[in-house]
């Protein structure tokens, strides 16, 4: 307002002032140009790399969310459908069969069903999983792997720096697109 | 380098993560079908063109409070609603100061920054070029919060407020720096209100949030005024803003009554006409202030070209790097989940310290810009403390204030504008 007084009378304060301005709203088109053209149409979401994880157990604990957004995924196409599954069973096993005192999941978040002679199916109850990796270092140390930690993002709130991610010691989050938010493991190549 | 991963390669990514297949999967005999894992759709991405235009408005909206109607208890009321949708409701992420660690991470790293946080990044820049700081005013969720706790406002003593005043740029620097070189985000994990926000979070993010906001009672927006990074370059936009809150409608006759209206100290007072012995000595304090300057810029850039290693280890990478050449050495004891992720991967250990190698001479060079830019500031704060203006009237400092509007009421000549109807009545305090 104190400039509209005198145009004519430009002060050498008052030029100084609007050529700094010129100068700083140059810079914003500036970094606002470098920013747009570097910009991603979508948005990006947080997800696990699961060749890089380790299962330290960290997802279950530095969420922000009171229980993670992190939970066990299984991808049934690489699953041997094993008898003992060293994801279900403590190592220490007394017996093959689903009595708690066999399970390896703290929460009893794994299902374990016949299908057939010698093959059984193992399904995660999403409600019940912490995302805590004991299954997955279980599946992945000694069977095929196919047990893995996901980011599910009907819970994560997609924090600007993700808690777990500053806390994984294998700097297994990346930024993923939110049309592809998912790094489920496949035998195929998957598009 | 979790951050420096860009969209391209994830292909990449998605076709490497193949299981190991010590058990050949089965072929069953009695028809059954396998059931494929669900993938839940993230939830948030729609809203976030929501949150664009919602502080779009509320920045317009607060603009014209401010500078058209002058009503503190309307910039209250959009404050209020600001801090309920942007802070309670959208868990305080994210946010305009979050943004600028977005946009160093993008320029020039091959970070696919979001649009929306361009936006976020650049609105309240534009506004603030234009109206001064009305962002800070009633948009921002961690100024309204601090301001909604301000009860008992003390001053603080002009040598402090100078001192403290100097942390926003070390923080915004080492922000930039950190985000820039893929290290971290410490804005978002040292954020003292997200926890309060969220209504949980970890006893240090907690304790951090009660102690800030308890100090706030007392102190007004502490955070807003050492050490928001975002502020910081706010505070200088806001000086060159086209146009501005001023504390009296029109003009001032020097009644001294706003002069304890502001929390924030952001009033300046006029200044006694100066003696002559004074003014000589003005000159040499300015000229010793000015000759400072490119002493502090080396000075600073040198010692940040010194701390590149302490620097550099606040990107995980180095630390892992670090703690496999000890072990390697023999010189710790056991292993860290860091160190064992990298063995897993089985990738040559020359490999993580060239790597390593790499980030350090980043850091030398970001230690050292860092570094100068401090130095620069520092030497115009001493420039700008030696600097002696002559003010006739009480004059808002523009970089200090927050166009909050609490002093408009103080003015007399307010109050006779009003009684003109010359602008809406301010609803919180009639």
């Amino acid at each position: 307002m104190n400039e509209a007084d005198d145009k004519d009378a430009l002060t050498r304060r008052q030029f100084l002032r609007h050529g700094l301005r010129g100068a700083a709203g140059l810079g914003l088109g500036g970094v606002a140009a470098g920013a747009i053209l570097g910009a991603a149409a979508g948005d990006t979401v947080w997800q696990i790399d699961p060749t890089k994880c380790i299962q330290c157990g960290n997802c279950a604990t530095y969420c922000v969310l009171e229980t993670s957004a992190v939970k066990c995924v299984h991808a049934y196409d690489l699953c041997g459908y094993c008898v003992r599954c060293f994801g279900y069973f403590e190592p220490q096993a007394d017996a093959f069969n689903e009595a708690a005192e066999n399970q390896l999941c703290p929460t009893g978040a794994i299902g374990r069903r016949f299908i057939e002679e010698e093959r059984y199916q193992y399904t995660i109850d999403e409600s019940l999983c912490i995302g805590c990796g004991k299954c997955v270092k279980g599946c992945n140390a000694f069977g095929n792997g196919s047990l893995h930690l996901q980011v599910r993002h009907d819970r994560c709130v997609n924090c600007n720096q993700c808690s777990i991610a500053a806390a994984c010691p294998s700097q297994a989050f990346v930024r993923v697109p939110a049309d592809r938010p998912y790094l489920i493991k496949t035998k195929v190549e998957h598009e | 380098m979790r951050t420096l991963l860009t969209i391209g390669l994830l292909g990449a990514v998605a076709a490497a993560a193949a299981g190991v297949e010590r058990f050949p999967t089965p072929d069953f005999d009695t028809g059954y079908e396998p059931p494929s894992p669900t993938r839940p759709q993230p939830r948030r991405t729609a809203i976030e063109v929501v949150d664009v235009v919602v502080l779009a408005a509320a920045l317009a909206v607060a603009s014209w409070l401010i500078l058209r109607t002058r009503s503190r208890g309307w910039v209250f009321v959009v404050m209020l609603g600001a801090l309920a949708y942007f802070g309670f409701y959208r868990k305080g992420c994210v946010c305009s100061i979050g943004a600028v660690q977005n946009v160093s991470l993008s320029l020039g790293n091959g970070y696919a920054i979001p649009l929306v946080v361009v936006a976020f990044f650049l609105l309240p820049l534009v506004f603030t070029l234009l109206f001064g700081r009305t962002f800070c005013a009633a948009v921002c969720p961690l100024g309204a919060i601090q301001d909604a706790v301000l009860l008992r406002p003390l001053r603080i003593p002009a040598p402090v407020e100078h001192a403290l005043g100097m942390l926003p740029y070390v923080y915004l620097g080492a922000a930039v720096l950190f985000a820039a070189t893929g290290a971290a985000f410490v804005i978002c994990q040292y954020d003292p209100f997200v926890s309060v926000f969220r209504l949980s979070g970890n006893r240090a993010m907690l304790i951090l949030g009660g102690c800030v906001l308890l100090i706030a009672v007392f102190v007004g927006r502490p955070y807003c005024r050492y050490l928001c990074p975002y502020g910081a370059v706010l505070r200088h936009l806001s000086r060159l803003s086209s146009r501005h809150a001023t504390i009296t409608p029109d003009e001032c006759i020097q009644c001294r009554l706003c002069e304890d209206a502001c929390p924030f100290g952001a009033i300046r007072a006029p200044t006694p006409e100066p003696v002559h012995g004074d003014r000589s000595r003005g000159k040499a304090v300015l000229g010793l202030a000015l000759l400072l300057v490119p002493v502090l810029i080396a000075g600073g850039a040198g010692l940040g070209w010194l701390v590149r290693r302490p620097l550099a280890r606040v990107h995980p990478t180095v630390r892992q790097a670090e703690r496999v050449r000890l072990e390697k050495a023999g010189l710790v004891e056991g292993t860290t989940d860091a160190s064992d992720a990298f063995r897993q991967t089985e990738r040559p250990a020359e490999e993580l310290y060239a790597e390593a190698r790499g980030l350090i001479d980043r850091f030398a060079i970001g230690g050292a810009v860092l570094g100068g830019f401090l130095g620069l500031v520092f030497g115009l704060k001493l420039v700008d403390v030696s600097i002696r203006r002559t003010r006739t009237d009480y004059e808002i400092d523009r970089a200090k204030c927050v166009s909050c509007a609490r002093c408009f009421r103080y003015c007399p000549r307010e109050h006779l504008r009003i009684e003109r109807g010359g602008g809406e009545r301010p609803e919180a305090e009639t």
